[in-house]
């Protein structure tokens, strides 16, 4: 067993792989990583499986010290990556020799940054995932952020790395975006014309108080409908509710399983990745497509995703 | 039943329209038919009040595919045994430090808060569905007097084990989160416990009694 040890933690640094899909029956949401496109790249790239645990940084990163050496690979955000003062690129493999430390500063573009490492970051898996709930406690490293004086055991290095790269292209086709796809929400009937208006024209600003429960939108408001309360029903994914007073939230990865507030859209899959990687103060937009369009570009996203040939040289 | 998407990866299936028994116990058959016979491109099913939400495998079927299958799994759900509901009896002291609430609600009412307490025991209730938070299970129908909107500002954080009422609900935190219900008590009891099977101790479909104790009660160490 190899070591991983948390010199500085940064501001919310979590263990994530693809979640814990399945257990809406017990109140459980899926968890997992926030941008799972990045998690699974940087996986595929330490040839582990796509679902390994990483750690998932957000908006500033911290520092890890290596006391047996490891193969990494950072994906996502770029927080300024630094071994010995020397810049680590992202998106590629490096070797980490034994006691030396990565040091992260603050993101220089999007909201979280994955140490992924070769082997995976080993921790208890709890209902088939290591991923952490913070809201429960539940999952990941003891339920929580990691803190200073953390130590953690990743896999250790049986075989060489190749040095695998990603094809030109596939970053860019895969780039975080600020305007996000949407369908019709169940709801979408409910709103007054000018609250679909709002939401396809509006300039919207994520909220400071946005996690990975949900990410509140500040910006113009959105009309809510006059009905009385409705029956509290499952929320999927990616859900932008509204609540009364007309603000807009968008529900994510660690969020409540069940609401009552009206869903006026909802953000495709294709694009899920994009809200993992917003930062308060970005400014966003929303553009409504089909059902049938949306699910196109969920199967190409997942092809491309699926394909070594087109991944990768 | 009626059909509704939700999103590009995820179909509402509504069984009714209004809180109660009858739209809830067809949600319950439908859940335990899929139970029985799993669909392999259902990823998660949530169930609530009158509704169940079927997020499923994109790539592998689309809206119109899965609305045809559910429709028939329902047309076979009245046939599933409904099952002998379980009775889980959960102890509350009620006031004081752990039900913070406790007097509001009965100033509120203009009742005494002995009978805010009374209403609220003497009640068998149903466990509806969980949500919001692992093994959070939302318990009806609460008496009609003590139908209370939700605080206009939620607290930060409730105590785990926290009883709370919210319009004709009721509901006890397992963990310490943020909640908006009010708080009439709390209960020693761990709710849910990932070392434990079944983890959850409240489960759908279940029959939920609550039972008062003293504040010692509530502080002695208990067995098991």
């Amino acid at each position: 067993m190899s070591l991983l040890v948390v010199e500085s933690a940064g501001l919310q640094t979590t263990v994530q792989d693809f979640g814990r899909e399945g257990y809406g029956v017990l109140g459980v949401s899926a968890s997992g990583a926030a941008d799972a496109v990045a998690l699974r790249l940087g996986n595929l790239l330490l040839e582990n499986k796509a679902g390994t645990p990483a750690l998932e940084m957000t908006l500033m990163g911290g520092t890890f010290l290596f006391p047996d050496g490891a193969v990494i690979c950072l994906v996502g955000a770029n927080f300024g990556a630094q071994m010995d003062g020397k810049p680590l690129e992202l998106w590629r493999p490096h070797a980490i020799l034994p006691g030396k430390r990565v040091s992260f500063g603050p993101t220089k573009d999007f909201a979280r940054c994955y140490l992924c490492v070769a082997g995976g970051i080993g921790v208890a898996e709890f209902l088939g995932s290591a991923s952490t709930h913070l809201l429960s406690g539940l999952g990941g490293w003891e339920g929580r952020a990691l803190r200073k004086g953390d130590v953690l055991s990743i896999g250790r290095l049986e075989k060489n790395i190749r040095r695998r790269k990603l094809r030109t292209g596939v970053l860019e086709e895969l780039k975080p975006k600020k305007t996000l796809r949407v369908t019709r929400g169940p709801q979408a009937d409910w709103f007054p014309e000018e609250a679909q208006g709002t939401l396809s024209r509006g300039e919207f600003v994520v909220s400071e108080e946005s996690n990975r429960m949900g990410l509140r939108l500040d910006g113009p408001r959105l009309v809510a409908p006059s009905k009385p309360e409705m029956v509290s029903e499952g929320t999927p994914l990616g859900a932008i509710q509204v609540t009364p007073s007309g603000q807009a939230i968008i529900l994510f990865v660690e969020q409540q399983t069940t609401g009552g507030y009206p869903k006026i859209a909802n953000v495709i899959g294709a694009d899920l990745h994009s809200v993992g990687q917003l930062r308060p103060r970005d400014t966003i937009q929303f553009e409504e497509v089909s059902l049938a369009k949306a699910r196109a570009l969920w199967i190409e996203q997942q092809r491309l995703l699926a394909s070594e040939e087109r991944l990768f040289l | 039943m009626r059909f509704q998407a939700a999103s590009d990866q995820a179909l509402l299936v509504y069984l009714g329209k209004e809180i109660g028994s009858a739209a809830h116990e067809r949600v319950v058959q439908l859940l335990r038919l899929l139970q029985q016979e799993p669909l392999a491109w259902i990823r998660n099913i949530q169930p609530a009040y009158c509704s169940l939400l079927i997020t499923f495998d994109a790539a592998t079927v689309d809206h119109a595919e899965v609305q045809a299958k559910l429709a028939e799994y329902e047309s076979r759900a009245d046939k599933m045994p409904s099952g002998k509901a379980r009775l889980v009896e959960v102890p509350v002291c009620y006031g004081g430090e752990f039900g913070p609430d406790l007097d509001d609600v009965a100033a509120q009412r203009g009742m005494l808060p002995e009978k805010v307490v009374e209403l609220h025991f003497a009640r068998t209730y149903h466990a509806y569905f969980l949500g919001f938070a692992p093994g959070f299970a939302y318990l009806g129908d609460l008496a009609e007097e003590l139908a209370a909107p939700r605080l206009q500002t939620p607290r930060k954080e409730v105590a785990a084990g926290s009883v709370g009422i919210a319009g004709r609900q009721t509901a006890v935190y397992p963990f310490a989160t943020p909640g908006g219900w009010r708080l009439i008590g709390r209960t020693p009891l761990e709710i849910f416990r990932k070392d434990r099977e079944p983890m959850g101790l409240i489960a759908i479909g279940d029959q939920v009694r609550f039972r008062p104790i003293t504040k010692a009660e509530f502080l002695a160490p208990r067995q098991g």
